[in-house]
């Protein structure tokens, strides 16, 4: 298959106006994909699909991750007046990054036998503008496991034909799968607990859950 | 009646029984299970059933496709909390006399999904359980056991008196409340009636 640079060129010149961006993945995989924009998305989408050389028909995998606000401290070198003269210090800044909510696509061709390329969605934020397009059109496939990413991380995805819950009830107001998804306080707990559950069990002892 | 009696009866080609013991004899004999199951447990419920194992040696082979024919819920696999106010709602569907058996680590505890937001934490919480079966999942030899354990139950029951079984006692529940879903979790979490939270003496 092709690389994703050359994948990426290609798109960017079929699908005008669309910009995409790469992401590398460090690891031994180097399993590289494509952050889509909102606008493009079903376009690149398919152009992926029914390009000659790619034919990417088979979109085997969707998922989400939600990525939480973080903040990155970096050393820099900064030029500052020191006792009236300039001197080059050392300083720490603190990058922060809010966090966002991604929808990930793995994608194969079935008839040509290759991939994955991997695409990327993401949200403006964790809150409110929540939502990206959706790929159902272009892969039916991908209609039920959006709908579980709707349902356990709460992204919308815009122009999907039936998006519910999927795996928790209609009543039900969380997203599981958010990192700051607190569960119900619900189970007796295990006679030696440790870590995490030795925490969750001195609460729940304290708030007398255990009677 | 006298047992040395009964037995010179007996030798004599006269049998003699009792109305309590005819009817659980009855009862313990013909346990109709409820054909439903809700994960691997289930497999294994399956297997118990045919031939190799040979439920049918203990009247109970006769898995009923409607709660209105059965007598034996056997709750085999992991309760999601969506799937908990179905099952409660199959029960109490179920004519009287009826009983559960909790099949598996699930069942009876949340098993290895313990830790879950989605999972119920043992099917105790909301309907009162006859036998427990440990195991993930319990092989059919298990089952069997827990059958046989529920025929020894129901076999020593009185008809009458304090003791007499739930559903010769009108003052004991039939039906259950069924659960509601709600915004963070089933409304209620359990049934007090029939559950209470363990205490666990720990030192800190």
């Amino acid at each position: 298959m092709e690389s994703l640079e050359s994948i990426k060129e290609r798109v960017e010149a079929a699908v005008a106006g669309a910009v995409l961006e790469i992401v590398e993945n460090p690891g031994p995989a180097a399993e590289h994909s494509l952050v889509v924009d909102h606008e493009h998305a079903v376009a690149v989408a398919t152009f992926l699909r029914d390009d000659e050389a790619l034919r990417l028909d088979h979109c085997s995998n969707v998922t989400g991750v939600d990525w939480l606000d973080s903040v990155e401290k970096v050393r820099e070198k900064a030029v500052k007046i020191v006792d009236g003269e300039e001197k080059e210090v050392m300083e720490m800044r603190e990058i922060e990054t809010p966090g966002y909510l991604e929808c990930v696509y793995h994608l194969f061709s079935m008839k040509l036998g290759h991939g994955p390329v991997v695409l990327r969605l993401r949200t403006a934020d964790r809150a409110d503008r929540v939502s990206v397009p959706s790929l159902t059109p272009v892969w039916r496939g991908a209609e039920l496991q959006e709908r579980e990413v709707f349902d356990l991380y709460g992204i919308v995805f815009e122009g999907h034909p039936d998006l519910r819950r999927i795996l928790m009830w209609d009543e039900f107001e969380d997203h599981p799968m958010r990192r700051d998804y607190v569960e119900p306080d619900d189970y007796e707990y295990e006679p030696t607990p440790h870590d995490d559950v030795l925490d969750k069990a001195r609460v729940h002892y304290a708030e007398g859950g255990g009677q | 009646m006298d047992e040395g009696l009964r037995n010179e009866l007996s030798k004599q080609g006269i049998f003699t029984t009792t109305i309590e013991e005819i009817y659980n004899w009855g009862r313990r004999n013909s346990v109709w299970p409820l054909q439903f199951g809700l994960a691997c447990c289930a497999i294994e419920m399956i297997a118990a059933s045919m031939a190799r194992y040979d439920l049918a040696r203990f009247g109970a082979e006769v898995f009923r496709p409607s709660p209105r024919q059965a007598d034996l819920m056997i709750v085999a696999g992991t309760v999601t909390k969506k799937m908990a106010p179905q099952v409660i709602r199959l029960y109490n569907q179920m004519p009287e006399p009826k009983y559960v058996i909790a099949m598996g680590a699930c069942a009876i505890s949340g098993g290895p999904f313990k830790q879950g937001y989605n999972v119920l934490k043992g099917i105790d919480r909301f309907l009162p359980v006859d036998v427990h079966i440990p195991g993930c999942p319990p092989r059919p030899e298990a089952l069997i056991h827990a059958l046989m354990t529920l025929q020894q139950k129901i076999g020593s029951q009185k008809l009458t008196g304090p003791d007499r079984p739930r559903h010769l006692n009108a003052a004991e529940p039939s039906e259950f409340p069924v659960p509601q879903f709600g915004a963070k979790d089933l409304v209620p979490p359990q049934n007090g009636a029939v559950w209470t939270p363990p205490k666990l003496e720990r030192a800190e």
